[in-house]
């Protein structure tokens, strides 16, 4: 049932992106062929594409874990700023010579507790006020938007720019070159292989741990797991955390793996695309890997045929991607009985 | 308005199918006019289906109906009701804030939208309807004000207001306390007797021999047999209904009751927003006894078990104490009042029992899961699991069909109900079970089961609290019978007054029905 769901979805999605591509006069197998070849025939390509995706897993799965416990957490795009720019600042201070071993755990603890303060706001202010996540959430990516854009601006950019000052060196991590001696020279670095075990674990988490087994209980019927003497609201401020602190982790393919800074601008939409990726997968952490990789391909190579068709095609493809999933399983034919 | 009063109705070959599950295989059934018409069956036997297709909430795949001998075809609700054909639901559609005249009129409203309602002719004719039948009521009542048995009679005299001829009434008593039931059976026979039929879904076989002249049963979809009221008897009637035959009543034993497990003493409620719903209730239960609660629905039941359960609302104002041997459970979350030994089966089984998409197992480790013996690092067991499920599944008898663990929303509600109570019963070291409705939507068949095993569990020492609403489940496995009414126990029934009560059920009902009214 869901995996049709999907499947119909993408070709749907597929149908309308090339209908529009044919629009602008463009042929669209031409441009697609091409989006192949820029992505996944150079290694620069497919190097961005995984950077880009593993940012999309991390806030893929902060929407999806919440997401179990019927949260809608549209916050990870605040998440993942505040975690990346607590991240950044947290490398500045560092002294120069901190040696990696403390320097990485550091700022990517600092990233977490950040990402995860963060959803927890909206956590506290949903169990104490009974305040819709979705509202609160959306309030605080504006607020995440504005404390670190003011922050930066005034106290911490380097004059000039709209970027801090670069980290302490120990505090980056190697990227996929140095560690597997290629010639990509592409962003991509250790965190896309830190994301897959993120993902594993997230998995058991939710479907071979206890503490998932009543996650995925008090979203399913919140009523009954408050009868079965299970605490629904700390399942509700547990999953905001975890996922709040996986979007703040976001910081370490960013700012540790990537720009070793933090930059006006430089999450881009992650933290919104990590919704579709979360839907797309239907909240299952293996599969947002595969929905990660997709929406990371879609986001770089509409890049690489910016020249022929405009970028905001591949938006539509993406954003026609997820009205299918959403509205096939209304549609009369597709609904079981009850 | 012309039409003559009597009305013939004759369903002929019947058949509605969903997907895979044929509803209704070739149901045939003639209603006649002047006549109280019970259609029985146990939950998924088709009656619903049926009456919804009479009622043109649902069209047939095969078969005809015929009202006095011309062929009829009802695409929708309303083309039955022109044909003077009312349905009287099980759920209320009313709306609390019009009067009784105004919820009456709604949706019969003359033709022309525009149109001047005469107020005056519509209250006469309430008044003069209601008398003729005996269900007075007063038309410039607001709805909110009306007890369950006085709304109910505004939903009659809506379809009667239409002119229907037929009346559908799905399960009219089941919110009823005794007397209303009598008054209800009264106003029916007074329809009946005007010429118009009545057609009683029920699955309460007392009432059906009550009350009805003729009674058809229905089982798996398939209508099992109709015969004349008077020569039909509850074991034959539930014979049709399950096929083979089954024990009506649990044998119950007397026990010697141990000592007080649950003590309830001088317990009082009030809603946050002020509404007294407990009262200086008090109550004892001891070991090896089920002390059953009756009274009408909505007199105090739901926040005593919620107080029992630690899941009642937190800003409402507690007075008094509960005590399980000793400790308080007041504060108490349900996870505190389980490790002491308490163990609970809420009255919404698909709503607070268990979790639909689950399947078996993890519906079987619901509320079970902080048991030590089924971990295994920071998950489960599922070895342990899986084999205590089927060692549950064997002695319960919870019948289910393909798959090893299929999701629990694929069984029947008897079954769903086997494996709520297989897990709550065999909880280790478990005191005292509170038990509501435990045979609510379950089938005859199960509802035997169900009551052995808790007439064995009270035998192996444990405290049974027990809310009903059916008297005669009460009566069968009840030690001693406390009746509530608007939040205190009003009067109790010793040990020997059930026992002796038992032997004589229908006049201890009503005898019962007095103290909850």
């Amino acid at each position: 049932m869901q995996p049709v769901v999907t499947l119909l979805s993408l070709l749907l999605a597929l149908a309308a992106g090339s209908a529009i591509i044919a629009a602008t006069g463009n042929d669209p197998s031409e441009v697609f062929q091409r989006m192949l070849r820029s992505t996944f025939g150079s290694g620069y390509g497919f190097g961005q594409v995984l950077f880009r995706s593993t940012t999309l897993v991390l806030t893929g799965l902060a929407v999806a874990l919440p997401f179990r416990v019927r949260l809608f957490n549209v916050g990870a795009e605040g998440q993942l700023l505040m975690g990346s720019f607590a991240a950044a600042l947290c490398g500045v201070f560092l002294p120069a010579t901190t040696h990696p071993a403390l320097a990485v755990p550091a700022t990517i603890f600092v990233a977490m507790a950040a990402g995860s303060f963060w959803a927890l706001t909206a956590g506290v202010l949903k169990v104490r006020f009974g305040v819709n996540e979705v509202i609160s959430t959306i309030m605080l990516n504006f607020i995440a938007q504005a404390i670190t854009g003011y922050l930066l601006t005034n106290f911490f950019a380097v004059p000039s720019t709209v970027h801090t000052a670069a980290m302490a060196p120990g505090s980056n991590l190697p990227g996929l070159d140095a560690l597997f001696g290629l010639s990509w020279h592409s962003p991509a670095n250790f965190s896309t292989l830190l994301v897959i075990g993120i993902s594993a674990s997230a998995a058991l988490l939710l479907f071979r741990s206890r503490y998932g087994y009543t996650m995925i209980a008090a979203g399913l019927n919140p009523e009954a797991a408050r009868h079965a003497g299970i605490a629904t609201n700390s399942r509700i401020l547990g999953s905001l955390a975890i996922g709040g602190a996986l979007a703040g982790l976001g910081a370490a393919n960013l700012v540790l793996g990537y720009k070793h800074w933090f930059e006006a601008g430089m999450t881009s939409g992650a933290g919104f695309m990590g919704i579709a990726v979360a839907l797309l997968a239907g909240a299952h952490p293996i599969w947002i890997l595969m929905s990660a990789l997709l929406f990371g391909w879609l986001d770089y190579g509409g890049l690489t045929v910016n020249t022929m068709v405009p970028k905001e095609v591949f938006m539509i493809v993406q954003a026609v991607t997820i009205l299918a999933i959403i509205s096939f399983p209304a549609l009369p034919g597709m609904r079981r009985r009850g | 308005m012309t039409e003559p009063i009597n009305m013939t109705i004759r369903l002929t070959g019947i058949t509605k199918s969903f997907g895979e599950f044929r509803a209704n295989d070739a149901v045939s059934l003639l209603v006649h006019p002047g006549t109280i018409h019970a259609l029985v069956g146990e939950n998924g036997a088709g009656k619903s289906t049926l009456s919804n297709i009479l009622y043109g909430l649902l069209q047939p795949d095969a078969g005809t109906l015929e009202i006095n001998g011309r062929p009829v075809t009802f695409d929708s609700p309303r083309q039955s009701i022109e044909a003077g054909i009312g349905m009287v639901h099980q759920h209320f559609m009313l709306i609390p804030t019009l009067t009784v005249a105004e919820n009456i009129i709604l949706g019969g409203e003359p033709a022309p939208l525009f149109a001047p309602l005469s107020r005056k002719r519509v209250h006469r004719e309430i008044l003069e309807l209601s008398r003729r039948h005996g269900m007075e009521l007063d038309p410039d009542a607001p709805v909110s004000t009306l007890s369950v048995g006085e709304q109910q009679r505004v939903e009659i005299l809506k379809v009667l207001h239409r002119n229907a001829r037929l009346l559908i009434l799905d399960e009219p008593t089941a919110v009823l306390s005794p007397p209303e039931t009598e008054r209800l059976f009264t106003a029916l026979r007074s329809l009946a007797a005007e010429g118009r039929s009545v057609l009683l879904v029920t699955h309460k076989l007392d009432e059906v021999l009550e009350v009805s002249d003729e009674v058809s049963v229905m089982r798996k979809g398939k209508l099992a047999g109709t015969m004349p009221t008077r020569e039909a008897t509850k074991g034959s009637l539930a014979r049709l209904m399950v096929g083979r035959d089954v024990l009506l009543r649990t044998d119950n034993p007397p026990q010697q009751a141990g000592k007080a497990v649950l003590s309830v003493e001088g317990l009082g409620y009030v809603t946050p927003d002020g509404r007294a719903k407990l009262n200086d209730l008090n109550l004892r239960v001891h070991a090896g006894e089920v002390y059953g609660i009756a009274g009408v629905e909505g007199n105090g039941q739901r926040e005593l078990f919620s107080l029992l359960w630690g899941t009642y609302d937190h800003s409402a104002r507690v007075s008094g104490n509960i005590s399980v041997e000793g400790v308080s459970l007041i504060g108490l979350h349900p996870a505190g009042i389980a490790d002491i030994g308490v163990s609970m089966i809420p009255e919404d089984r698909l709503g607070c029992a268990i979790v639909p998409e689950f399947g078996i197992e993890e519906n079987l480790l619901f509320g079970r899961h902080r048991e030590r013996t089924f971990h295994k690092g920071v998950g489960f067991d599922r070895e342990k699991v899986r084999r205590e499920t089927k060692r549950l599944i064997g002695a319960y008898d919870i019948r289910f069909s393909g798959k090893l663990n299929p999701p629990i929303s694929s069984l029947s509600g008897g079954n769903q109900q086997k494996l709520v109570l297989a897990r709550e019963l065999e909880r280790p070291g478990i005191r005292l079970l509170l038990l509501a409705q435990p045979t609510r939507g379950v089938d005859i068949g199960a509802i035997e089961l169900i009551h052995k095993r808790i007439i064995e569990a009270r035998g192996r020492g444990m405290a049974i609290l027990l809310v009903s609403s059916e008297l005669e489940e009460l009566i069968a496995l009840s030690t001693r019978i406390g009746c509530i009414f608007e939040g205190r126990i009003r009067h109790e029934f010793s040990e020997e007054a059930v026992r002796n009560g038992r032997d004589h059920a229908s006049g201890f009902e009503k005898e019962i029905g007095l103290h909850i009214t």
